[in-house]
C-alpha cells in the first residue's frame, strides 16, 4: 500500500469581499468550501471542473500562496498550516507549481541560468561548484539541451518555455509537483511533447502530481484518479477508469457529454446543462448542482449531499449526489 | 491545379481562390497567408482548422477586408455569390460587413462596447442596415435576444455587458451577427473562452440557427473535436497554407496529409482510454514566419520527408478519396518508400 504524501482535510478558502462606508468585509466568495482528499505517493491525481469551481484555488492553498481560511494540509507527515513562513519556504523545496502561462511566470529579464541558479540558491540543494553541472544536466532533462543555457525566454517558443518552467520546478528536487493548467496554453502537437515529458520525469524522479486541468482528455490521459469539483466542493471522486467509464454523479456525466468528439461517428448523447454556474458569493442552499441538475427534488434544495460509496462502485470511488442509486436504476422521480 | 469547388455537393456562396495576406515590417514579409484555396457551400458548414500561426485568423479577417496596416491582402480572389470582394469600394464592403457577411470573435468581452447596453448594440445593425427607427430597432433587439436562447430578453435589452455571464455576452454577439440575416457568418473561435458546458450550449444554438435560417458558417477553430461535430467541410491549414481539404467524414476517418494524421493522433481523448503508452508526437515546433521553408512547410517536421519535399513546394491536389491534399506522397514524382502509410500507427 502506498502512503500517503499529501493529506486535505476540511479545506475552505474564503476570500472576503470588502465595500460599504467603511471597507469592512461585507461578504465572501466561497472559492474552496470544506473538501477532503489524499494524494499517494507517485501517484497523479487531477482535480477537474469549470471556471470558478475553485481546482486552482485549491492548489494555491495547498502551497499557501493564499493562506486557507480553515482546514488542515498534511505533507509527509507534517502539518503545513503550522509552519511559520520561513520555515514554509523551506519546506517549498519538496512542493513546486508549475503554471498555465510560463511567460508570465519566469522573469524575461533573467536568461535560463540565472533563473534555474536562483532556485538552486535560495533552496540551496548543491554546493555552488556542482550547479553548473546541475543546470546542465537539469537542461537535457526536459530536453532543451544545455547549449540553450544563456538565452532568455523570448527566444524560446511556448512549449519550449513551458519546459523552463518544468526545469525549475525541477531543480529542488521536489517530491510533489502541482501543475496549474500546465499544457492548457500549448497546442496540441507540442502539448502532447509536455504530456508526454511530464509523465517519463515522473517515472524517472519519482514524482508526485497534483494535476489542475480543465482539459478532460488530458486528464483521462495522465491521471491515475480524478477529483471533479463544482463551486467548491467535490462532487465525485475516484479512479480514473471509474470517473470516465462509470460516472455516477448528474454534473460529471453532463460534464463529460459536453466535450466534442473527434470523430464524426461517434456523436453520443449529451446532457445540455441549462443556465450558468451560480456565483460562489452566494452558493445555492442545498445540492449546489440542483439549480442546473436535471434530477434535482425538493431534498436536493435543503440538504447537501455527502460523498458515498454505492453498490457499484469500485472502492475509493465516491459521489455527492442523494440519488445515485435511483438514477442508476431508472426509479428516479422529479417532483 | 484543382477546383476547391470540386469536392462540395451543393453550391458555393463564397469561393476563395489563392488569396495571400503577406504582413511587412523593414526587413521582410511574413506570409501570413499564402495562396489558400477553399469555397464554402450554401446552407452548411466549413470548419478551418489549425495551430497557432497556421494563418486560420488572418485568411477570415481577408474576407471581411478587415486586414490593417502593416498586413495588406496582396493576390488572389475572394468570390462571394460570384462577385469579387476585393475589387469593391469601401462603401460597398460597409453594405456588406454585418449585413451579407457577419463575423463573431473569440472575446465577447472585447468585441462588445462596455458602455453601451447590449440592446443599443444590436439596434445599431438594424439603423445601419435597415433604417428602422431607435424604437423599432429596440424591438427588433429584444427579438434577437429571444432568438438567441436569452431569458426575459425585455430586461435583458437595458443591460450592459458587465451584467452577463460569458456564454451570455457570446449570446449577445451572435444576436449582433445575425440581426440583418446574413447569408455567411464568419465564427472565429467562438467558443474557445467558454467552458465546455457552455460551449455546448453554444454550438447547439448555431446549429439550430443554421437549420432555421439556413446561413452557411465559417468555423475557425483549433479544436477538433469541434470541427467533428459542427462542419461539414474542413480545411486543415498549416503556416499560410491549405495542406488537406475534404468532407469531414473523410478527415477524421481517413486523413491523408502527414500533419493531419499527426494532429488527430496527438491529441489525448476522454472517451478512449489509450493506458500507459506515449502519446505521439509531432516533433519540433513551427517554423518561425520569416523564414519559411522552401519545400512543403511541413517538412522539417514531417516524419516522411524526403529531398523533394524539403526542395519542392507541393501542390494542392485531389487524391483518389476525393481529399484535396497538398503532399507529395500522393503524386506520380514521389521519390520515397512507394508503400508508405502515412495513417499507420507509428511509435516515436
Amino acid at each position: 500500500m502506498p502512503k500517503e504524501l499529501l493529506k486535505v482535510k476540511d479545506l475552505k478558502q474564503y476570500f472576503p469581499i470588502k465595500g460599504g462606508l467603511l471597507g469592512r468585509t461585507i461578504n465572501h466568495v466561497k472559492a474552496v468550501d470544506g473538501i477532503t482528499f489524499d494524494v499517494y505517493e507517485g501517484e497523479t491525481v487531477s482535480i477537474v471542473g469549470e471556471s470558478g469551481c475553485g481546482k486552482s484555488t485549491t492548489g494555491r492553498a495547498i502551497l499557501r500562496l493564499d493562506e486557507p481560511t480553515a482546514g488542515e494540509v498534511e505533507f509527509d507527515g507534517e502539518d503545513l498550516l503550522a509552519l511559520s513562513k520561513k520555515d514554509m519556504r523551506k519546506k517549498r523545496k519538496d512542493l513546486q507549481v508549475i503554471f498555465q502561462d510560463p511567460y508570465a511566470s519566469i522573469n524575461p529579464r533573467q536568461t535560463v541560468r540565472q533563473i534555474l541558479e536562483e532556485a538552486l540558491e535560495i533552496q540551496n540543494v548543491v554546493p555552488k561548484n556542482e550547479r553548473a553541472k546541475k543546470i546542465a544536466d537539469l537542461m537535457e532533462v526536459v530536453g532543451l539541451g544545455a547549449h540553450q543555457a544563456d538565452r532568455f525566454p523570448h527566444e524560446f517558443s511556448g512549449g519550449q518555455r513551458q519546459r523552463i518552467g518544468i526545469a525549475r520546478a525541477l531543480s529542488v528536487d521536489p517530491k510533489l509537483i502541482i501543475a496549474d493548467e500546465a499544457v492548457s496554453a500549448l497546442d496540441v502537437s507540442i502539448q502532447a511533447q509536455v504530456i508526454n515529458l511530464m509523465k517519463q520525469l515522473q517515472r524517472d524522479f519519482a514524482l508526485t502530481y497534483l494535476f489542475i486541468s480543465h482539459d478532460l482528455g488530458v486528464v483521462r490521459h495522465i491521471s491515475d484518479r480524478v477529483i471533479v469539483m463544482y463551486l467548491g466542493k467535490i462532487v465525485e471522486i475516484g479512479d480514473k477508469t471509474s470517473i470516465f467509464d462509470n460516472p455516477h454523479h448528474p454534473y460529471t456525466k453532463a460534464l463529460l457529454s459536453a466535450i466534442p468528439v473527434p470523430d464524426p461517428d461517434a456523436q453520443s448523447e449529451r446532457v445540455l446543462l441549462e443556465g450558468d454556474v451560480p456565483s460562489p458569493i452566494n452558493p445555492p442552499q442545498g445540492c449546489r448542482f440542483h439549480t442546473r441538475c436535471p434530477f434535482a427534488t425538493e431534498r436536493c434544495r435543503v440538504e447537501a449531499p455527502e460523498l458515498r460509496n454505492i453498490d457499484g462502485m469500485k472502492e475509493g470511488h465516491m459521489g455527492a449526489c442523494h440519488f445515485m442509486e435511483e438514477i442508476k436504476n431508472g426509479t428516479h422521480q422529479v417532483e | 491545379m484543382v477546383k476547391a469547388t470540386d469536392i462540395l455537393d451543393q453550391e458555393p456562396i463564397l469561393e476563395v481562390k489563392d488569396l495571400q495576406t503577406s504582413f511587412f515590417t523593414d526587413k521582410f514579409e511574413v506570409k501570413a497567408v499564402d495562396g489558400v484555396n477553399f469555397a464554402v457551400p450554401k446552407g452548411k458548414t466549413l470548419g478551418i482548422v489549425g495551430e497557432s500561426g497556421s494563418g486560420k485568423s488572418i485568411t477570415s479577417l481577408s474576407i471581411l477586408r478587415l486586414i490593417q496596416n502593416p498586413g495588406k491582402i496582396i493576390g488572389g480572389e475572394i468570390l462571394f455569390k460570384g462577385e469579387n470582394i476585393l475589387k469593391k469600394s469601401e462603401a460597398e464592403m460597409r453594405k456588406i460587413r454585418g449585413n451579407e457577411i457577419s463575423m463573431i470573435f473569440q472575446e465577447p468581452m472585447t468585441s462588445l462596447n462596455p458602455v453601451y447596453t447590449v440592446g443599443q448594440q444590436i439596434s445599431e445593425s438594424f439603423m445601419i442596415h435597415q433604417n428602422m427607427s431607435k424604437k423599432e430597432a429596440m424591438k427588433r433587439s429584444a427579438e434577437m435576444l429571444e432568438l438567441v436562447g436569452i431569458p426575459s430578453p425585455k430586461q435583458r435589452v437595458k443591460q450592459y455587458p458587465h451584467e452577463l455571464s460569458g456564454g451570455m455576452r457570446q449570446r449577445v454577439m451572435i444576436a449582433i451577427a445575425l440581426a440583418c440575416d446574413p447569408e455567411l457568418l464568419i465564427a472565429d473561435e467562438p467558443t474557445t473562452a467558454l467552458d465546455v458546458t457552455i460551449q455546448a450550449q453554444i454550438l447547439e444554438l448555431m446549429k439550430d440557427l443554421q437549420d432555421r435560417l439556413g446561413m452557411s458558417i465559417i468555423m475557425i477553430t483549433h479544436d477538433l473535436g469541434v470541427v467533428a461535430e459542427t462542419c461539414d467541410y474542413v480545411a486543415v491549414m498549416y503556416m499560410g497554407k491549405v495542406v488537406e481539404y475534404a468532407k469531414v467524414r473523410d478527415v477524421f476517418k481517413n486523413p491523408k496529409h502527414p500533419y493531419t494524421v499527426g494532429l488527430l493522433n496527438s491529441l489525448p481523448r476522454h472517451d478512449i482510454d489509450l493506458g500507459d503508452v506515449e502519446l505521439q508526437v509531432i516533433e519540433g515546433s513551427v517554423p518561425s514566419p520569416d523564414n519559411l521553408p522552401k519545400g512543403c512547410r511541413f517538412a522539417p517536421r514531417c516524419p516522411f520527408a524526403t529531398e523533394l519535399c524539403h526542395e519542392k513546394l507541393p501542390d494542392l491536389e485531389q487524391s483518389d478519396n476525393g481529399n484535396q491534399i497538398r503532399c507529395w506522397i500522393y503524386t506520380d514524382e514521389w521519390d520515397g518508400d512507394q508503400e508508405v502509410d502515412v495513417s499507420a500507427k507509428r511509435t516515436t
